[in-house]
């Protein structure tokens, strides 16, 4: 349904040298699919979005929305936004102030290609906002509205039109944790009804893994690593998807045979195919899936002494830091367990849930 | 087969529409802007008269400079600038705190008020305060020397110190309304904290507001004292009018044009000194200002302050407010409206309220003049010119500026940062030097413009060019970019995004902008006064040359015809805008 290939967006600076914020970036997105492009800010996945929606003019690449080529700069092809069937929700929602509800969502149809009767305006209209709980306040003056209705009602005018498309740039990012998870759920749910193809922006990894059918991890203008949210979770390509994405523990190793040797010891595991024995190696374990035992258990490999430097009670779980030879590391315990300050435990790294990623990143 | 006929390489070369877009502005602008300031350089070193061929000299500069009555002129023009806008300064920003930072009663209707005083054209503020101050028919003076039995009276406005206090009172609510924006802006905290370390509301106003507000301060000093210096009514008003003349630069200007025959390299040459101060001022004034948001006191957010009870205080603060209204507001109209409604002119006194009369009111019917009523078809002319002009233009000033607005905020087209200077820059040129930059261009290029009403529309743009552009930009910078593009994904042309979306958000911001560029065309002065003839006659230069004749309770009438009238405008359109705009 939508296809990216080498798009190269340039930013001329102001007296500095053109910086490229997405350099070469390329994924294809099926029908019907939820797809986010996950990174930090700066990260170039907003220009991405951009230059989807024909708001930004791309240098190289070329942009497919079905079958059509959008956005071709080689071939001198660029179809304006406005003509392109998408449907936008923006990160300041962008809710045109001097229209009611009614108003705002009944705008692409009445400038749109396609011409509707005042009749089947107002259906489509009030279709779409009952489908997001605000047909009640159709009337109503569009700065009037909550921040989480001013969220739906943006919404709402993306669906109307029944794009191809639909692009979200972090559009919960301007609401409280609370109403944040919930829209989270509504959203998603909302899309699957639909069967709408959606791009979804955002910064937050929780909101990433929650939502996504595929994930896109950006940084620095390119793709880290593309995948479904529980393989970028559990087996992160690099060291930035590892850090970005949850939290981790860095251990530094050179690679053996089906092993990695670190300064705490040997630890059992499958070394992926790239890394040859002898190479410098980062062993990333997850606090989650590290065990933490009071006494030595017997028969046990990939086992490290340590002590317990911190232990913060968090109600579902100790958050401890540990100290472990000369790193410290973090790990997590039941609170059925009781540890203090200074009590030596043992940590059980299980070979299937740490992965060796190459050390220069 | 196909013929290949080798072709010149264009391909690099490719039109570009924004060319338009960008140079046709460029293009209005510096003809309105660029060209007369260049044509006032070129003549203040030019021998002879406009469209009179000439030579390069610096003896138009010689003789100015090194003119003995220089001196007296320079320290005339320093004391009355300086005096008044530390005079205003210290007004105005006791004003502000009070209102800003206590718990005066009556706050709102005194913002609203704050408006009045900018709607009184300066002449007759002027005006006014001769009525009041003068030595021999003041009314303060009469009712003094009534009271207490005085000898003398105790005040002459026909002085230096005179000029300083009606200047003052006349830029004290500029200041107002500047210090109240800066208090606003000031995050409240910063005072809250001092005041949980211990201090009291007076350590506290000393040791933390005023130090922080210091650059506010030093900016809005330096920018009354350039208004102090480009005034031009009480200068020319009391000034030459005192027994011994108290001339400042912008009066002498006025002297050397108005005399005969008309020097019109020594207008040129004072003219530079003007333009040169003011220059400085301004930079000056934008650096502090760009200091100032770096160091920013401003939180962002929009909280009330706590307010400082004062107690049974509060009504002595109250009584200030009202005391600075019937002063700067009361007193001036009261004036103005007693002697319109009198026989001859005489300071209000008990014993001629038998006397009052409207007769001085029947000149004006203006809607149904007889031939033969000379004045009456001269006034209406003059206020049919000041109202069209007006409105011609602030429509043309704002659709201007909200294009070139368009192009500052929104586009990165290389060279919108000149067009944005070239359209700010009359904003360093004083409304009289303003007049000789004009005359200098349409005496020397003779196609049909000088004497005509069209030399006064193009002074009124280029004059208040700067102002349309300060109210676009503002509002096109709270426009969000993401409102435009929602627009355009939504699937709307360009053409629909502007008619539907930009130009209906845009319409509060302007029409205000609009209001106020009609308001200060009508009351202007001290570039018609040079510029408007007996076939171009302005409501503002017929009220000044009425001062010479001598038919006080006529004159009287016209004013308060004339405040009237600019008071329902401005109030009126302020009505209509708060329909129209966004209510949020």
């Amino acid at each position: 349904m939508l296809k990216i290939s080498d798009l190269v967006k340039k930013f001329v600076g102001e007296k500095t040298a053109s910086v490229a914020a997405v350099n070469g970036i390329s994924f294809e997105v099926e029908e019907g699919r939820f797809f986010t492009l996950l990174g930090p800010s700066g990260c170039g996945k907003t220009t991405t979005l951009r230059c989807i929606a024909g708001l930004e003019r791309h240098d190289e690449g070329t942009i497919f929305i079905g079958a059509q080529v959008v956005s071709s700069p080689r071939d001198r092809i660029f179809v304006a936004p406005h003509q392109r069937d998408i449907g936008m929700v923006f990160q300041s929602y962008a809710i045109w102030p001097h229209m009611t509800v009614f108003e705002n969502v009944a705008f692409p149809l009445r400038v749109g290609k396609k011409h509707f009767d005042a009749r089947q305006v107002k259906d489509k209209v009030m279709r779409a906002l009952s489908v997001v709980q605000l047909d009640a306040l159709a009337d109503r003056p569009a700065p009037k509205l909550s921040g989480g209705q001013q969220q739906r009602l943006a919404l709402a005018r993306a669906l109307v039109g029944e794009p191809k498309v639909l692009l979200l740039d972090e559009p919960l990012s301007n609401l409280d944790a609370k109403l944040r998870e919930q829209m989270r759920v509504e959203l998603r749910e909302l899309q699957r009804q639909l069967g709408l193809t959606t791009i979804y922006v955002t910064h937050d990894q929780s909101e990433a893994l929650a939502m996504s059918n595929v994930i896109a991890v950006m940084n620095d203008g390119k793709i880290m690593q593309m995948g479904h949210p529980r393989d970028i979770y559990l087996t992160p390509a690099n060291q930035f998807v590892a850090d970005f994405i949850g939290s981790t523990n860095f251990i530094h190793g050179t690679a053996r045979a089906g092993a990695v040797e670190t300064e705490h010891g040997v630890l059992q595991c499958t070394v992926p195919a790239g890394i040859r024995a002898g190479d410098a190696v980062l062993v990333s374990a997850r606090p989650e899936s590290i065990i933490v035992h009071l006494e030595k258990p017997a028969n046990t490999q990939n086992l490290f002494e340590g002590q317990v430097q911190l232990a913060i009670f968090l109600g579902e779980m100790y958050d401890c830091q540990i100290q472990v030879g000369g790193q410290l590391m973090r790990a997590r315990l039941n609170p059925a367990h009781r540890v203090r300050r200074g009590d030596n435990v043992f940590l059980q790294l299980p070979a299937e849930y740490i992965t060796v990623l190459p050390a220069n990143g | 087969m196909q013929l290949s006929i080798p072709r010149p390489r264009l391909s690099n070369f490719r039109f570009d529409p924004r060319w338009i877009f960008l140079g046709v502005p460029v293009v209005v602008v510096a003809y309105f802007t660029v060209i007369p300031i260049g044509m006032l350089l070129v003549g203040a070193f030019k021998t002879g008269d406009p469209g009179v061929a000439g030579e390069f000299t610096f003896n138009n500069l010689l003789h100015a400079y090194a003119d003995p009555t220089l001196y007296p002129l320079l320290l005339n023009s320093t004391i009355y600038a300086f005096g008044s806008s530390l005079l205003a300064l210290v007004v105005g920003t006791a004003l502000a705190w009070i209102l800003e930072r206590t718990d005066t009663p009556l706050k709102s209707l005194f913002y609203s008020l704050t408006l009045v005083p900018f709607i009184i054209p300066g002449v007759l503020h002027t005006i006014a305060w001769i009525y009041l101050l003068s030595p021999r028919i003041g009314f303060i003076n009469r009712s003094l020397v009534s009271i207490f039995n005085l000898a003398s009276p105790p005040f002459d406005v026909f002085t230096l110190g005179g000029m300083v206090w009606v200047e003052a009172m006349h830029l004290s609510p500029i200041v107002f309304v500047l210090m109240t924006a800066a208090f606003r802006s000031m995050d409240p905290a910063l005072e809250e904290a001092a005041t949980t370390a211990g201090a009291n509301t007076w350590t506290t106003l000393r040791r933390v507001t005023l130090p922080l507000m210091l650059p506010a301060l030093a900016s809005v000093t330096l920018i009354m004292f350039i208004r102090g210096l480009e005034s031009f009514e009480v200068p020319a008003l009391i000034g030459l009018s005192a027994p011994t003349r108290i001339p400042v630069f912008t009066s002498r200007i006025y002297l050397a044009l108005k005399g005969f025959p008309p020097d019109f390299g020594l207008a040129s040459a004072y003219s530079l000194i003007l333009i040169g101060l003011s220059v400085v001022g301004i930079y000056f004034y934008n650096r502090a200002l760009k200091r100032s948001e770096k160091y920013a006191t401003v939180s962002g957010k929009a909280y009330r302050p706590r307010t400082i009870e004062l107690g049974k205080g509060r009504y002595v603060t109250m009584g200030l407010f009202l005391f600075y209204f019937f002063l700067i507001v009361g007193l001036p109209f009261f004036i103005l409206l007693w002697g319109s409604v009198i026989p001859y002119f005489t300071p209000p006194a008990l014993d001629m309220l038998d006397k009052l009369t409207l007769d001085n009111y029947a000149a004006f019917n203006i809607l149904d003049c007889q031939p033969g009523q000379s004045f009456c078809l001269r006034a209406r002319a003059a206020f049919t010119n000041s109202l069209m002009l007006g409105i011609g233009a602030a429509t043309l000033v704002m659709v201007l500026t909200a294009i070139i607005s368009w192009i500052t905020v929104r586009t990165n087209w290389r060279g919108r940062g000149l067009l944005d200077l070239m359209a700010f820059l009359p904003i360093t040129v004083p409304g009289l030097v303003m007049a000789v930059s004009l005359m200098w261009v349409y005496l020397t290029f003779r196609i049909g413009v000088y004497g005509t009403l069209w030399i006064l529309l193009i002074a009124y743009i280029t004059r208040f060019m700067p102002y349309g552009i300060r109210t676009t930009t503002a509002t096109m910078v709270q426009i969000h970019r993401e409102l435009e593009e929602a627009a355009q994904v939504a699937g709307a042309s360009w053409r629909h995004t502007f008619l539907k979306i930009t130009l209906p958000l845009l319409k509060p911001g302007l029409l205000a902008g609009w209001v106020y560029i009609v308001t200060v065309s009508m009351r202007e002065l001290s570039t018609s006064v040079l510029l408007a003839s007996s076939q171009s006659q302005v409501i503002a230069v017929m009220i000044f040359d009425m001062i010479e004749g001598g038919n006080t309770p006529r004159l009287a009438a016209m004013s308060v015809l004339f405040i009237t009238f600019l008071i329902v405008l401005v109030f009126g359109a302020q009505k209509l805008g708060g329909r129209f705009g966004v209510r949020d």
